[in-house]
């Protein structure tokens, strides 16, 4: 079967891939090159998962065609530490307990990045919100609200 | 046979290769590659279309138009589409209004297509480059609808009230969703009224009887009263595990009485 | 939360370091960078999907299989059927002599439940294993089938699982798990009031984030392994070489790092077939469960249903309870004659009664297989017996926290099962609950202690 070309921007490198038409996001960034930070959970887009940020915007990679992301410059967790440094968000989700099976924590990162992105000091709600498409099963809610309200914290510290 | 995806820059071309059999158009996908990932084999190929105009909204007068590949994010966030926005809102997490459009939420079966609603509740036209359709003649319709929607329209109405109703919050799934367009006349009694309903059949239906039984009542606990007793006539809820039928029917006239005072 | 060192002073040590402190999770830093390698993280060249054919009905006999079009679908590798397992019939407790062996790993003859694996297709692509299992025609005999227990427990009701051959599983105490102290009956005669309640609860499904799966590498020397999100690593390897009829030292399991599981990970399901299928095709194979199998096929919380019966007097103190629980098993034995059992040894609860019997059976219905999760055998039954215990001191008068001060067991009192308790805390976790939660009690119940002679 023909393979066609899919070419991107991921975490600030140049991918190029021939792949099957009609394959995820999901499936190249994970089979093809390796990155298998975003998780499949659901494949229906309802644990969030698999979130990526695409041109800005936090996206469902299990959703979204490999082909339809020509030319975007995507984000996932794996892309966030700089230098062995972590970003404000992993060092917050790290002291504040927020992870369990770990599962979720790559997609919650990415819906909590897309957040203070745009609203660098939001409120509880805004966090609930932003966090609302992210499905945590050990139910620790509670500490990852707290990391994303700590890493805000620490932005604007850093930024003052 | 893999899942292969056709891109054409025209709504016309991309027509044209819709027609193969097992060939559904690709939006946001939220919807079909859901499908084809829980093993869904009657989709065979994938069609979608770049053309501009699918992701144009215009609002000129007290006239709207939404492309059909308009996210249910970008709608949320337009100054001009008021009470619009709160039914954009209710559709899934901030990922998933990144991605879902309005042409796809026209055929997202209950308990999901809580924007459909709204546009049932507006009245809206569905148009294709067949021609144009009244919503509520294209959902009931829409198993057998093979043409491209490329947009809707609709006369704005700020008058519109949504509710959606879910357990978990924000983005439950709804147990039922409510979408009020009314106008009352100078003394207050209700003069026109339009009432669509989500969940309570496997796409969003108008409660016709309530509608009738509002005309000329004013809105108050009596008014509304014979309007609540009509509200689920002729309807016929789903049972998911989020409620089951006889859930939805019993607290429909509750959250419609809610709607309707609050 | 603060950590009170008066009670129990004599019998702790004050000279601890690590408990109360903070200390980093060695794995979390593997969690917040997606380094953390999950089963599913393993990738192999030429790795085949494997796809299951399940069964639509409840309980049926089967005609026939044919797989004919299946295998010839492309990009299909290989398709498997019940005659193609060493040893297809299994039970997971038989490794601690808990038979007979009452499970298949394929079906063969016959389905007990809707969504059972009936055959496996292992393809090159998944859409390829997928697009094969709607081509391979099972023809079915629809047999009647039960859901409820009760009616599963009545003569004349459809035999779900003829390796038991009765709708209960057979202890060797008999159709039930059985325990017997002192005399319920003369004890009910006795009793200023006598209630008795029933409770039920339906199946839970633990839904966990990752689905269960494994990714089966062959290492090129008769030798497997096996990358999985098991929760009991042991006991899958040793039934999945008990199922392969392979020694041990052939299986080389790979996990420990579950994304979810709450005892939902705990059944050998997805394991021997993908061994077996990259042994037959010498190529990697994995076999993850969608959503949907995830929510449907994997075991749930057993429903339980749980009978009480107690004979309480005026002063507030129970005399009396007979408990008979029942454990929805499903179509298979699982871990639930297991969870039956836990039930018979959690009751009457933690409370001090002179006259106990209890009955917790384990009942088979066409229903999904259920197994493990958080407490099984004991978490239903807490709600009940709690409820109970609510409704019994709203019938006396008194107030629910002093109603079991009263009844709550003490070190030396013999409980129903012949063990003298020692080591509780009910009465100091009560006190601290009491004051917490700023629901006052009698002086003297703040003044009790575990310690029977006040020591």
């Amino acid at each position: 079967m023909a393979k066609v070309p899919v070419q991107f921007t991921l975490n600030g490198s140049e991918k190029a891939e021939f792949i099957d038409s009609g394959t995820t996001l999901l499936n190249v960034l994970r089979d093809k090159i390796g990155d298998t930070s975003p998780k499949g959970g659901c494949h229906q887009g309802t644990c969030g998962a698999c979130s990526v940020i695409i041109d800005g915007e936090l996206r469902l990679s299990c959703l979204t065609l490999a082909e339809t992301c020509n030319g975007a410059t995507i984000t996932t967790t794996s892309g966030l530490a700089e230098g062995g440094v972590l970003h404000p968000l992993q060092r917050a989700f790290l002291d504040t307990f927020a992870t369990q099976c770990g599962f979720c924590t790559p997609g919650m990162i990415m819906a909590a990045k897309v957040l203070l992105d745009h609203t660098p000091d939001p409120s509880r709600e805004d966090v609930v919100e932003a966090l609302s498409g992210n499905i945590c099963r050990c139910t620790g809610y509670e500490p990852i609200i707290q990391a994303v309200l700590t890493a805000a914290r620490a932005n604007s510290q850093n930024a003052a | 046979m893999a899942l292969a995806l056709q891109t054409f820059a025209t709504v016309k071309d991309a027509n044209t290769a819709l027609k193969s059999a097992g060939t559904r158009y690709l939006g946001g996908g939220t919807l079909v590659v859901r499908a084809a990932n829980e093993g869904d084999v009657s989709v065979s190929g994938l069609v979608r279309s770049t053309d501009p105009a699918l992701s144009a909204i215009e609002v000129s007068g007290g006239k709207v138009r939404i492309g059909a590949s308009v996210t249910m994010a970008r709608i949320a966030r337009h100054p001009e589409l008021g009470s619009l926005a709160m039914a954009a809102r209710a559709v899934g997490g901030p990922a998933v209004r990144n991605m879902a459009t309005v042409g796809g939420n026209l055929f997202a079966p209950a308990p999901y297509g809580d924007f459909a609603l709204a546009l049932l509740a507006l009245d809206a036209t569905v148009n294709t480059d067949e021609g144009q359709t009244p919503i509520e003649t294209f959902l009931a319709g829409r198993d057998d609808s093979r043409a491209i929607v490329t947009s809707v329209s609709f006369t704005k109405a700020d008058s519109l009230r949504f509710l959606k109703v879910s357990r978990v919050k924000p983005k439950g799934i709804s147990v039922l969703s409510i979408a009020v367009v009314l106008e009352q006349a100078a003394d207050g009694t209700v003069s026109s009224a339009r009432i669509a309903l989500g969940c309570m059949a496997d796409r969003p239906v108008r409660a016709k009887a309530a509608e009738k039984a509002l005309l000329g009542k004013t809105l108050g606990q009596d008014g509304i009263a014979a309007a609540l007793a009509a509200a689920g006539e002729g309807t016929a809820p789903i049972t998911d595990p989020i409620a089951s039928a006889w859930y939805r029917a019993e607290v429909l006239p509750v959250h419609l009485g809610r709607l309707l005072l609050g | 939360m603060e950590l009170r060192k008066d009670y129990f002073a004599d019998v702790r040590k004050d000279d601890l370091h690590e408990i109360g402190q903070p200390r980093p999770r060695s794995d979390s830093p593997g969690h917040v960078t997606g380094r953390t390698a999950y089963f599913a993280d393993r990738n192999f060249p030429g790795m085949l999907h494997l796809k299951m054919v399940r069964s639509p009905h409840d309980h049926a006999r089967i005609r026939s299989i044919d797989t004919s079009e299946a295998e010839k679908h492309p990009g299909v590798v290989k398709v498997l059927t019940a005659k193609d397992v060493p040893h297809n019939v299994y039970t997971i407790l038989i490794l601690i002599q808990v038979g007979p062996e009452d499970e298949t790993v394929l079906a063969d003859g016959k389905v007990r439940w809707k969504g059972e694996a009936v055959v496996a297709v292992l393809a090159e692509t998944e859409r390829a294993a997928q697009e094969a299992v709607a081509k391979v025609k099972v023809n079915y005999e629809v047999l009647p089938a039960v859901f409820d227990m009760e009616e599963a427990l009545k003569p004349g009701a459809p035999v779900v699982n003829e390796y038991h051959g009765q709708n209960y599983y057979l202890y060797d105490s008999g159709e039930c798990r059985k325990v017997r102290f002192g005399d319920v009956d003369a004890a009910f005669a006795q009793a200023d009031h006598v209630l008795e309640q029933s409770y039920q609860s339906s199946p839970i499904e633990h839904a966990p984030t990752e689905t269960t799966g494994c990714v089966v590498a062959p290492e090129g020397n008769d030798r497997f392994t096996c990358y999985t999100n098991t929760q009991a690593m042991f006991f899958t390897l040793d039934n999945t070489s008990i199922i392969l009829q392979m020694p041990g030292s052939k299986l080389h399991f790979v996990g420990g790092t579950v994304g979810g599981g709450f005892g939902g990970k705990v059944d050998v399901i997805v394991e021997p077939i993908a061994i077996l299928g990259a042994k037959l095709t010498g190529r990697p194979v994995c076999f993850i469960y969608s959503r949907e199998e995830e929510m449907q096929i994997s075991s749930p919380r057993a429903a339980e249903k749980v009978v009480i019966k107690d004979g309480v007097m005026k002063d507030g103190r129970i005399i009396a309870r007979k408990v008979t629980g029942y454990t929805d098993a499903g179509a298979y034995s699982r871990h639930s004659p297991y969870g039956a059992q836990k039930g018979a040894g959690h009751y009457p609860g933690p409370y001090t009664i002179p006259n106990v019997w209890i009955d917790t059976y384990c009942v088979y219905t066409n229903r999904t297989p259920s197994s493990a999760m958080r407490g099984f055998g004991v978490t239903i039954g807490d709600f009940a017996l709690e409820v109970q215990m609510d409704k019994l001191a709203r019938l006396i008068g008194m107030d629910p926290l002093e109603f079991r001060f009263i009844n709550a067991y003490r070190d030396g009192d013999m409980k129903a099962h012949r063990q003298p308790t020692e080591g509780a805390a009910l009465i100091e976790c009560m006190q601290e609950a009491s004051r917490a939660a700023n629901w006052p009690v009698a002086e003297k119940y703040m003044a009790m202690s575990s310690y029977k002679n006040g020591a």
